[in-house]
């Protein structure tokens, strides 16, 4: 899922406020998939819905949200349709006020389903798509899937919902860029997110599989420029652009525990989806503490914010209230550290770790390790 | 996505099902939610919002305005309020239809 963009479109001043107000939730209902796509965004271990929190305890942290200020909700997975009770998770969020956005593979989902999340004010809903190419698009997936992902988005369409398709984009499937704007504009999509697989977690360990040469990344993104223009008014394309290749390291997150937080399918609360990976922090559970308790005491909210934690460069560059020091977890899967200056900032003393994945890029072509319950 | 327009004083302006207006309690102002995105406005483009009504013509809503800010010359409050939604409407979070 994209980061939050805040946008002030009426040129309001920033006010300074001591309490840091988040904008979204993200709620991953369960970690169960019929996809097993390799560079998924779950944490290498795997929820079983044995430990799944139940309907009550997701409605409470809603209710919290909207105290503490949060925006939007979006419902992940995992596949969040295997949850049955999505549209009473759905209902109540819409009813305290909560934007509501379903993440979905599309692959379990039928029309009347899809009416009753409507009825329920579902406010959106986003598809990802593997690839245009169906066989390959199964192959990435791991699950034959591909035509009934294109139903579903223009079932989607038929009972009024707005559609955003998700395309993960990496060198097995760049080469059909083109194609996938086509397609998301066939579908009657509104916005396309063209995001490039970011290494941590599964996708750091098929990284050699997916990171494109610099050659497909300057070619993808000449393409998005030019279909931004064409499409104007008629799809919005965000542009996720892999960090190897930057000088500055993203902004993750807006800022840790700045607008942001995910609770896992067990009910704990974490800044970010992969925040697990962080294995010497304690994260808190809904079962114990509250939603408003978490983001403002925990030592695991607390532990990145702001600009106290951070080493040099960090600490005297200019831009540390920008990207905030960059990813932790990427700092901590490349250097051990997880206070270390995030390696794909021109700055960082460790951006020599990047040398080897990226002299290996595009030269191997190894097998997906797929994402599976250990 | 709805089509790219060009907002003309005699439209009926609306909000698309994807955008919604509310007041946050929490920050204490109005906010549009949209796919992703989160617009905070300031208190005119608030109070602007809120006489979007999917009934009343720009012109009608411009009339509104200048009932409550009767010292404002009409001309600097209707290039004001167009160029403030025309904004929102070249992102696909406001409609004429």
């Amino acid at each position: 899922m994209n980061e939050i963009n805040k946008e002030k479109s009426f040129s309001t001043p920033e006010k300074k406020s001591k309490t840091l107000i988040p904008y979204a939730m993200l709620c991953e209902l369960t970690h169960r998939c019929p996809l097993s796509c390799p560079y998924c965004s779950n944490p290498v271990e795997l929820e079983l819905k044995s430990n799944e929190i139940s309907t009550d305890l997701w409605k409470t942290a809603l209710s919290d949200g909207v105290k503490i200020g949060i925006l939007q909700a979006h419902f992940s997975g995992g596949e969040p349709t295997a949850r049955k009770d999505l549209e009473e998770l759905v209902s109540h969020a819409s009813k305290i006020g909560l934007y509501t956005n379903l993440i979905t593979s599309g692959v379990l989902i039928k029309e009347d389903r899809l009416k009753n999340l409507y009825d329920a004010g579902l406010d959106h809903v986003q598809v990802s798509i593997q690839d245009t190419d169906p066989k390959n698009s199964e192959k990435i997936a791991g699950f034959k899937g591909h035509q009934k992902k294109i139903e579903t988005c223009g079932l989607i369409r038929k009972v009024g919902l707005p559609l955003t398709v998700n395309a993960v984009m990496h060198r097995q499937n760049l080469h059909n860029l083109k194609n996938m704007i086509e397609l998301a504009v066939e579908l009657d999509a509104e916005r396309l997110e063209v995001a490039q697989v970011q290494y941590y977690g599964w996708a750091l360990k098929n990284q050699t599989a997916f990171l494109p040469t610099r050659e497909q990344l300057d070619k993808a993104t000449t393409i998005v420029e030019e279909a931004r223009i064409k499409y104007k008014g008629i799809l919005a394309i965000d542009y996720v652009v892999p960090d190897y290749y930057a000088k500055k390291p993203k902004s993750c997150m807006g800022g840790w525990g700045r607008q942001f937080l995910n609770i896992t399918p067990a009910g704990k609360v974490l800044p970010c989806h992969a925040a697990e990976s962080l294995n010497f922090l304690n994260f808190d559970n809904l079962k114990e503490k509250s939603l408003a308790w978490i983001w403002e005491h925990s030592e695991s909210f607390n532990r990145f914010r702001g600009t106290d934690w951070m080493p040099e460069p960090c600490q005297s560059c200019d831009r540390r209230e920008i990207d905030w020091g960059g990813c932790r977890c990427q700092a901590f899967a490349l250097t051990g550290n997880a206070d270390a200056t995030d390696p794909t900032c021109e700055f960082s003393p460790y951006r020599n770790v990047l040398e080897e994945p990226l002299s290996k890029a595009g030269t191997e072509n190894p097998d997906f390790i797929y994402r599976k319950y250990s | 996505m709805s089509k790219l327009i060009k907002l003309d004083i005699e439209d009926v302006p609306s909000l698309p099902r994807h955008a919604k207006l509310r007041y946050d309690h929490a920050r204490k102002k109005w906010i549009i939610n949209a796919p992703e995105r989160v617009f905070e406005l300031d208190d005119i483009a608030g109070e602007v919002m809120q006489l979007i009504n999917g009934k009343d013509t720009l012109k009608q809503i411009i009339d509104k305005l200048l009932v409550k800010y009767e010292d404002a010359p009409r001309e600097q409050v209707t290039d004001d309020v167009i160029v403030m939604l025309q904004s929102l409407a070249d992102k696909g979070f406001l409609t004429n239809e």
